[in-house]
C-alpha cells in the first residue's frame, strides 16, 4: 500500500483518465441494467406476480408464442390437480387487445381470463374482486394512462364492454401492455371474437390458453403432460413466450457482455503500459529486496484502488441518471441486485485484467538495475 | 572473536555468461574480502567485468563456480526467497544517478525499503537524511532534486536497513567533478563510521583517494593497484 497510494496520487493524472473510462463503463453499466430490468418487468411483471410455478400449453406449442398460439381444454385442469405434488391448477387464458375508454383513453391490454372463484384471481387494492362478467381489474400502471375504477372500457372491433373495477397492487405488465384480469367466459367469448349478442358456439367454453400449476419442486410435471397431451413449461420458461421477450433480453445481454470484456482490455492494456513503464523502476525495487509478492500486492492493490473508485463513482452518478429516467414512461427501473452484480463483475473482470497485466512484474530481471546491463 | 567477520568474501569466484560456443567469461577465479568499515573501489574498463561482480555480490547472480559470503552468510544453495530477504536486510544498493522512485518524496524514498519486509535494526529515516544533508529537501520529490542532492538520497536509502554490504555503482556517472568528490567522500565517510564494508564500481580516477583500497578488473581478472598509481 505504502508505494501504490503514493504512486496513484503522484501520477493521477493519469489515473483520473483511466478511472473515467471505468466510470463510464459504471454508468453504461447502470442504465443498462436499468432498462434490461424495465423491459423485463414491462415484459413478464404480470407473469412474476402469479402465485402459479408452471404453466400447460398446447403439446408441441412453438415456445416463443406459446401464450398467443396454445389452446387447451380446461376440463385438464381437473386431471392436472391430481397429479402428486400438484397444489393446484385452474385454467388461464391470455390474448391480446387494444381498447378505449369512455374518457377517449386508447389503451392496450392483455387480458388474463380466470375463473372468479379460483386460487387464480386476484383482489384489487380496494378489496374489488371478479365480481361480474363485465368487471375488469387493471394493473396499477393503466391508472397513470388516465383510466379510473368504473369507466368502461370497449375493446376494439367487438365492441365487447367492460367496467373497471380496481386497481392491482404494483405493476401487473405482459408483452409491454397492461394487463386486465376478467371472467374466463368472458375473456373465451373476446377470445373467440364473439361479438356481444351473437350466438356463442359451444366450443368457445372448451378452449383456454394453458393450465396454471401451482406444484412442490418435485412433481413430476413431464409426466402428468404426457398423459394430458399438454407441454408443461415452468413459470421463467414461459417468460419466453412473452412476446419480444427473448430478443430484448439477449440483446441486452450481448450488450452487457461487451461491455465487462471491453472494461478487463482497458483495464488490461491500461496496467501492461504502467508496468513496462516501471520496469527500471521494477527492476532496482528487486535489486533493493522487495519480493514478487510485495510488488504483485502493491500493483494489484492500486488497481484494486482505481477499480472500486472509479466503479463506485460511475454507479453513482448512473443511479441518479437512472433516477430521473425512472420518473419517465420509458421502461426502466433500478434494482440493487443486477447493480451489484454488475458492479461487481466489472470489478472482478478488471481485476482479471489488471493481474495477466502485472505478472509482467515476475518477469523484469533485477539485474537491469546495474548500469552495466542496462 | 579475533577479527571481525569480512562484509562480503568472495573466493574463487567465476562467472561464465552465454551458452554453447558463444561464452564469455565475465569473472575469472576472483577473490576478494572486504572488511566492515572498508571502502573498495573496483577501476577497469567497460567489459571488465566490474558489473559482473556487483552482480555476484548483490546476491542477483549466482556464480558459475567460487564462494560468495555476505556478512558471513554464504549464499550458495539459498532459495530465491532467502536471497531476496538477504538483499532487502544485509545489503545496499547505490545505483547509477540514484535511481530513486519517481513518485515518493526524498523522505519516502528512505522509508520504502523498510515496507518490503522485516528490518532487524533499521535507521530512522528522517535523521538519516539529515545525515547525508538533504533534510532541507525531504518533501523533493526526485525530478526536483540535482543529480547530486539524488545521489545522496540514494545513497542514505541504501544505508537505512543497515546493510552489512553496501554495493555502488558508478555513483559519480553524472556528477560534476566537485559533487563528485562530495558524493565519494560521503560515501567513504558512512562507510568508515557504520562499519559498513563497501564496493565502489567507478570510472572515475579523481575520488580514488577517498578509498581504503583500489583493485583494477581487467578481462573478469582482479589485481591490486599500486596507490601511487591513483
Amino acid at each position: 500500500m505504502f508505494l501504490a497510494v503514493r504512486e496513484l496520487a503522484f501520477a493521477r493524472s493519469r489515473y483520473v483518465l483511466m478511472g473515467g473510462v471505468v466510470a463510464l463503463i459504471a454508468i453504461l453499466m447502470v442504465l443498462l441494467s436499468g432498462l434490461s430490468v424495465g423491459l423485463v418487468n414491462d415484459g413478464v411483471s404480470g407473469l412474476k406476480q402469479l402465485p402459479v410455478t408452471s404453466f400447460a400449453f398446447q403439446k408441441d406449442v412453438s415456445k416463443d408464442s406459446a401464450f398467443s398460439r396454445s389452446l387447451v381444454d380446461p376440463a385438464d385442469a381437473k386431471t392436472w390437480r391430481d397429479v402428486s405434488g400438484v397444489e393446484d391448477a385452474a385454467p388461464f387464458g391470455n390474448t391480446l387487445v387494444n381498447a378505449k375508454t369512455d374518457r377517449d383513453v386508447d389503451i392496450d391490454l392483455a387480458l388474463f381470463g380466470v375463473e372468479p372463484d379460483s386460487w387464480l384471481a386476484p383482489e384489487a387494492t380496494d378489496g374489488a374482486t371478479l365480481s361480474g362478467p363485465d368487471t375488469v381489474l387493471l394493473s396499477s400502471t393503466a391508472e397513470e394512462e388516465g383510466v379510473r375504477v368504473g369507466d368502461t372500457i370497449t375493446i376494439g372491433q367487438l365492441g365487447t364492454t367492460l367496467t373497471v373495477g380496481g386497481f392491482l397492487e404494483g405493476q401487473h405488465t405482459f408483452g409491454h401492455v397492461d394487463i386486465g384480469y376478467l371472467a374466463l367466459p368472458t375473456w373465451q367469448e373476446i377470445r373467440a371474437g364473439v361479438r356481444p349478442g351473437e350466438k356463442v358456439p359451444d366450443h368457445v367454453y372448451d378452449e383456454v390458453t394453458a393450465i396454471a400449476v401451482r406444484a412442490d419442486s418435485d412433481a413430476d410435471l413431464t409426466a402428468a403432460a404426457d398423459s394430458t397431451g399438454t407441454t408443461a413449461l415452468t413459470l421463467d420458461e414461459s417468460f419466453g413466450a412473452s412476446p419480444g421477450y427473448t430478443a430484448e433480453t439477449s440483446t441486452l445481454q450481448l450488450i452487457q457482455g461487451f461491455l465487462y470484456a471491453i472494461c478487463a482490455l482497458v483495464v488490461g492494456a491500461f496496467f501492461t503500459v504502467i508496468t513496462i513503464q516501471r520496469r527500471q523502476e521494477i527492476a532496482v525495487l528487486r535489486a533493493m529486496g522487495a519480493s514478487t509478492r510485495y510488488l504483485l500486492r502493491d500493483t494489484l492493490m492500486q488497481s484494486l484502488i482505481l477499480l472500486v473508485v472509479s466503479a463506485g463513482v460511475g454507479i453513482g452518478v448512473g443511479v441518479a441518471a437512472g433516477a430521473a429516467i425512472a420518473s419517465t414512461p420509458m421502461p426502466f427501473a433500478l434494482e440493487l441486485t443486477p447493480i451489484a452484480t454488475a458492479t461487481l463483475t466489472l470489478i472482478v473482470l478488471g481485476m482479471i485484467g489488471a493481474t495477466v497485466a502485472v505478472l509482467r512484474i515476475t518477469r523484469v530481471d533485477p539485474l537491469t538495475a546495474l548500469g552495466g546491463n542496462r | 572473536m579475533t577479527r571481525t567477520t569480512p562484509g562480503l568474501v568472495l573466493d574463487g569466484v567465476t562467472l561464465t555468461l552465454g551458452d554453447g560456443d558463444e561464452t564469455v567469461t565475465a569473472l575469472d577465479d576472483v577473490s576478494l574480502s572486504v572488511d566492515p568499515g572498508e571502502l573498495v573501489a573496483i577501476v577497469g574498463p567497460s567489459g571488465s567485468g566490474k558489473s559482473s561482480l556487483l552482480a555476484v555480490a548483490g546476491a542477483l547472480v549466482a556464480p558459475t563456480s567460487g564462494t560468495v559470503e555476505v556478512g558471513g552468510t554464504a549464499l550458495a544453495g539459498l532459495s530465491a526467497r532467502r536471497l531476496t530477504a538477504l538483499r532487502r536486510e544485509h545489503i545496499g544498493f547505490v545505483f547509477q544517478s540514484g535511481n530513486l522512485v519517481p513518485a515518493l518524496t526524498a523522505l519516502d524514498q528512505l522509508r520504502l525499503p523498510l515496507t518490503f519486509g522485516k528490518v532487524s535494526e533499521p535507521r530512522d529515516p528522517a535523521t538519516l537524511l539529515a545525515e547525508v544533508g538533504m533534510d532541507h529537501r525531504a518533501r523533493r520529490r526526485p525530478h526536483q532534486l540535482s543529480g547530486g542532492e539524488r545521489q545522496r538520497v540514494g545513497i542514505a536509502r541504501a544505508l537505512v536497513t543497515q546493510p552489512k554490504l553496501l554495493l555502488v555503482d558508478e555513483p559519480t556517472a553524472a556528477l560534476d567533478r566537485q559533487r563528485s568528490q562530495e558524493i565519494v567522500g560521503l560515501l567513504a565517510r558512512e562507510a568508515h563510521e557504520h562499519g559498513v564494508a563497501a564496493v565502489m564500481v567507478t570510472h572515475d580516477h579523481e575520488v580514488l583517494h577517498h578509498c581504503d583500497r583500489v583493485l583494477e578488473m581487467a578481462d573478469g581478472r582482479l589485481s591490486q593497484v599500486d596507490r601511487s598509481l591513483s
